[in-house]
């Protein structure tokens, strides 16, 4: 065994009971293998639930050269008690699209990290990346050189720039996926590099890419620019599957709630009542769809998925702006765009023209560390419209506003505004 | 280079002096290879994945964690889905590399929600695979890959750095995630809920995590004002980039005297201050955090999905639990208890928000045995959109 100094961690070492994966086991070993910074890690993370504080301070600015991000710059505040850690800088690596790997692959990258770092990671950071915890400064060059030479792989974004886009599971495992998630992913994140290494913009922007209305990467809560998979045809029925999930042969929701007597399936109870459209109903033993109402909740798809399909007629609805709280308060994405074709082979120009429109608005009038979110809060939903050349309609409101305050401009007003106020008096004594 | 095909480059051995050999720092552009981009991602589908890209047909989840999907070609594929800590080791990644060596052609895959995935094409294998997972356990006995985190039941905590990486904390994360995921793991491998329910944690308020739209949020919350380190603050941020910081306002320029001298500094409105911390981030001089006053607030009834309702933002119903380290035992059995109150008393398909609702957010309170404080009142922007404007409530213990 290496010579390692184990620090005395009682609070953290209580940690490893329980059978949830235990970090502080899992660290805890690879320090008794020859890692200090593992040990020293855990040492500080003692001290932090002692005086529940953290023990990290105010990052520095590090990088590679030529980048604006991928780095966060990290330093332990006790670096006497904890030498391994004194430096414990995080980079963040690009992520394939979706997330898929070769043991090949992550052998190659354990190694580099092993070498070059902490041997602790984060897989994966919130954003996507792979994110390599604790590394020094001196390292950072040749990590990014190993990166780049010996694997292939590139950072990923951090700071006032694009952040790494992320896309759900898709076509690769989903029959609901409507839009190729990977390949926008990928497209979009190969067109816009400059963008995701070289901080430009007032604050980040993220890109999300969700295969149906399910939205398992969180795009609408959590993306500049979310893009959802949708259709505008159909919803594809299998009658006799229909009647199969009637007939109790086949489970509702795929099995998701077989460990509970929720009594035998009831279409009209489960599927029908609750469909928030109100446009389903059984007719003949047959289940119909009015699909011109139905607003593609993914209700009755998702409980019945071998008898109900997505239709064909299939792209993406793109809202913009969503964000955490931090400042004005949390955003939900706003509808802007209610379907758009995706299509690979024009190299998705009607996206990228959309989003070229956006960043243009947002460069030349965003407050720094304005999120676009907020940008279409300072500025109203009207400007944004104007800006992004779209058409105001009603699918971008829930709502009609119930103030008359209204900012008519003045070529909408015939005569315009100049008036004369004598003229004005002499139709009316003062 | 060619970025669609990096398998010749993965089969060569790691060359631990080869980066020293490339790099001059004299000469930083030589040999530098920038903007490549993420590796494609179709050279990792395992075939049966590429060969299927877009023809899967329908799916089953065969028992919680195993979700059987049946191609248009008739293919068949498992996922086997297993929790992970997220913060993990090379050493765990490597074990992650062996098993899927032995059982699946060597492809995984991670998912959003930090879970691991494992994908088989027989019955065969994926028994083994199973029986092999439930078997492998780190030192202290806890599973390295518990498998669930399907239907309706609990997947992992989507969370944050905490303590373990981050200068802004309130919180820590991965041990507060260790302690409830402890306490409900019978519901990561199971489908006992009336849907799912997603809980997420972030240990600030800027909210790394998508806590803001979880069924469940675990949040990070200061609640003493910054402090001004005088002698410090002009050498590390600027004056009108701290005061701009506030949202609120509540910093202004000061001048004080130190030594004799007159500095530049800033002053804070205390009473102004709702902790975001803000200030922090931009001015290393004002920092937040206490041992002492910094805790977790419970936010509930968030959700992502469009299914049935719209998406719509989790709500602040504990305003504060202490910080209590290792095990955080308060926090853990407040969230227990919503959750097992809401298991009682939603309708099938029923997310928490649904729920809550339904039944209103009176009887919410009600239920869950939660007190119903002035902190649970919205006094931010558009606070008003959240009050109440019609004689329709319910009575509850509250009106009594
Ligand atoms: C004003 C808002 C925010 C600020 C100031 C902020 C700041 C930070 C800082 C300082 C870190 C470094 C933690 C470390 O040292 O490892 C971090 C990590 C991270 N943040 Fe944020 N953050 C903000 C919001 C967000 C949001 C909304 C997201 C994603 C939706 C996000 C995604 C991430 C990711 C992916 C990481 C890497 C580690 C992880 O996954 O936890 N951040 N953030
Ligand atoms: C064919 C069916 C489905 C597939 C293949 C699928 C795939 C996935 C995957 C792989 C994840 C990440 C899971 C994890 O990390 O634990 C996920 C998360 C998620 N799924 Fe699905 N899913 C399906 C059905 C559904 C359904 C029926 C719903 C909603 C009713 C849904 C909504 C979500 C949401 C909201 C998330 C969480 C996103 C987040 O917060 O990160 N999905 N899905
Ligand atoms: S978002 Fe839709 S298409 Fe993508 S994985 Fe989830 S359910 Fe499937
Ligand atoms: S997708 Fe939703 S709205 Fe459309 S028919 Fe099904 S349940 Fe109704
Ligand atoms: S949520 Fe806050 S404390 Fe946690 S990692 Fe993000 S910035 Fe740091
Ligand atoms: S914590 Fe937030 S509200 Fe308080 S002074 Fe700092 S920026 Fe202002």
């Amino acid at each position: 065994m290496a010579d390692v100094k184990k620090h005395d961690t009682p609070m953290v070492d209580d940690l490893k009971s329980g059978p949830w994966p235990s970090f502080a086991d899992d660290i805890e070993q690879k320090g008794l293998n020859g890692k200090q910074a593992c040990l020293d890690l855990l040492g500080q993370l003692e001290l932090s639930y002692k005086h529940k504080e953290t023990h990290w301070k105010h990052g520095g600015i590090v990088g590679v050269f030529g980048y604006g991000g991928g780095v966060i710059g990290r330093y332990s505040d006790s670096p006497e008690q904890f030498p391994a850690i004194a430096h414990f800088h995080t980079v963040r690596v690009n992520q394939p699209a979706s997330k898929f790997y070769t043991s090949a692959f992550l052998r190659k990258l354990c190694e580099i990290w092993d070498h070059r770092g902490s041997g602790m990671t984060n897989f994966h950071g919130s954003t996507g990346d792979m994110v390599l915890l604790g590394t020094t400064t001196d390292q950072l060059e040749p990590i990014f050189f190993d990166l780049t030479h010996q694997m292939g792989a590139d950072l990923g974004g951090s700071g006032s720039n694009l952040r790494t886009p992320s896309c759900c599971v898709g076509k690769a495992r989903c029959e609901w996926a409507c839009i190729d998630t990977q390949d926008i992913c990928y497209n979009l994140t190969m067109t816009y590099q400059d963008e995701l290494h070289r901080p430009a913009f007032p604050y980040k922007f993220k890109f999300k890419v969700s295969g149906c209305p399910n939205d398992c990467v969180a795009a609408i809560a959590r993306s500049d620019c979310a893009i959802i998979g949708t259709w505008r045809d159909d919803i594809r029925i299998d009658q006799e599957a229909v009647k199969a999930y009637v007939g109790g042969e086949l489970k509702p929701n795929a099995g998701a709630h077989s460990d509970r007597d929720w009594g035998p399936f009831d279409i009209q109870k489960e599927v029908i009542d609750l469909c928030p459209a109100n446009c389903m109903w059984m007719e003949d033993g047959e289940l119909k769809i009015d699909n011109r109402e139905c607003t593609r909740c993914m209700h009755c798809i998702n409980v019945m998925p071998e008898a109900l399909r997505p239709g064909t007629d299939t792209g993406a609805t793109i809202l913009v702006g969503a964000k955490a709280p931090i400042l004005e308060g949390a955003q939900l994405a706003t509808l802007a765009i209610p379907f758009i074709k995706l299509n690979k082979d024009d190299d998705y120009e009607n996206l990228k023209d959309f989003v070229d429109k956006c960043w243009d608005w947002w460069m030349e009038e965003g407050k720094n560390r304005e999120r676009f979110g907020e940008l279409i809060q300072r500025q109203s939903l009207q400007e944004f419209i104007r800006r992004a050349e779209l058409k105001p309609i009603p699918q971008m409101v829930k709502e009609p506003r119930s103030n008359p305050y209204v900012f008519w401009s003045e070529d909408e007003v015939p005569g315009g505004w100049k008036r004369d106020v004598k003229e004005f008096r002499a139709r009316h004594a003062a | 280079m060619d970025n669609t095909n990096i398998a010749e480059l993965l089969a060569k051995p790691y060359d631990p002096e080869l980066a020293e050999k490339l790099y001059d720092p004299k000469k930083p552009m030589e040999n530098r290879i920038t903007d490549i981009g993420p590796p494609h991602y179709e050279q990792f589908f395992p075939p049966i994945i590429k060969k299927n890209y877009g023809k899967w047909k329908s799916h089953e989840i065969i028992q919680p964690g195993v979700i059987k999907y049946v191609s248009e070609t008739g293919d068949v594929c498992y996922a086997v889905r297993c929790g992970s800590a997220r913060l993990i080791t090379t050493d765990t990644i490597r074990e992650i590399c062996e098993i899927a060596d032995k059982y699946c052609e060597g492809y995984v895959r991670w998912t959003t929600r930090n879970n691991v995935e494992f994908h088989v094409t027989d019955e065969e294998t994926l028994k083994a695979l199973l029986d092999d997972l439930k078997g492998r356990k780190y030192p202290g006995g806890s599973y390295k890959f518990p498998v669930g985190g399907t239907g309706a039941g609990i997947t992992n905590i989507v969370h944050t750095q905490g303590w373990v990486h981050c200068h802004t904390p309130a919180i820590d994360a991965s041990g507060v995630v260790k302690a409830v995921m402890d306490e409900l793991f019978d519901y990561f491998g199971s489908h006992k809920l009336p849907a799912q329910v997603r809980i997420a944690l972030a240990c600030c308020l800027n909210m790394c995590g998508a806590v803001h739209c979880s069924d469940i949020a675990i949040l990070g919350i200061h609640r003493k004002p910054p402090l001004v380190e005088d002698e410090r603050i002009t050498g590390v941020c600027e004056i009108p980039l701290a005061v701009a910081a506030c949202p609120l306002g509540a910093i202004k320029p000061a001048t004080v005297e130190i030594n004799g001298e007159k500095k530049k500094t800033v002053r804070v409105n205390e009473n102004r201050c709702m902790f975001c911390g803000n200030c922090y981030t931009m001015c290393p001089a004002m920092p937040l955090a206490d041992g002492e006053g910094d805790g977790i607030a419970i936010l509930v009834g968030g959700k992502i999905s469009n299914r049935l309702s719209a998406p719509k933002f989790s709500k602040l119903v504990i305003p504060y639990i202490p910080n209590e380290p290792p095990r955080w035992p308060s926090a853990v059995k407040a969230v227990k208890n919503i959750l097992e109150k809401y298991a009682e008393g939603a309708n099938k398909y029923e997310r928490v928000g649904e729920w809550a609702e339904r039944i209103g957010w009176e009887r919410f309170f009600e239920v869950c045995d939660i007190p119903f404080t002035e902190k649970s009142i919205d006094d931010y922007r558009l606070a008003y959109d959240t009050y109440r404007t019609t004689t329709q409530f319910k009575w509850t213990v509250h009106t009594d």
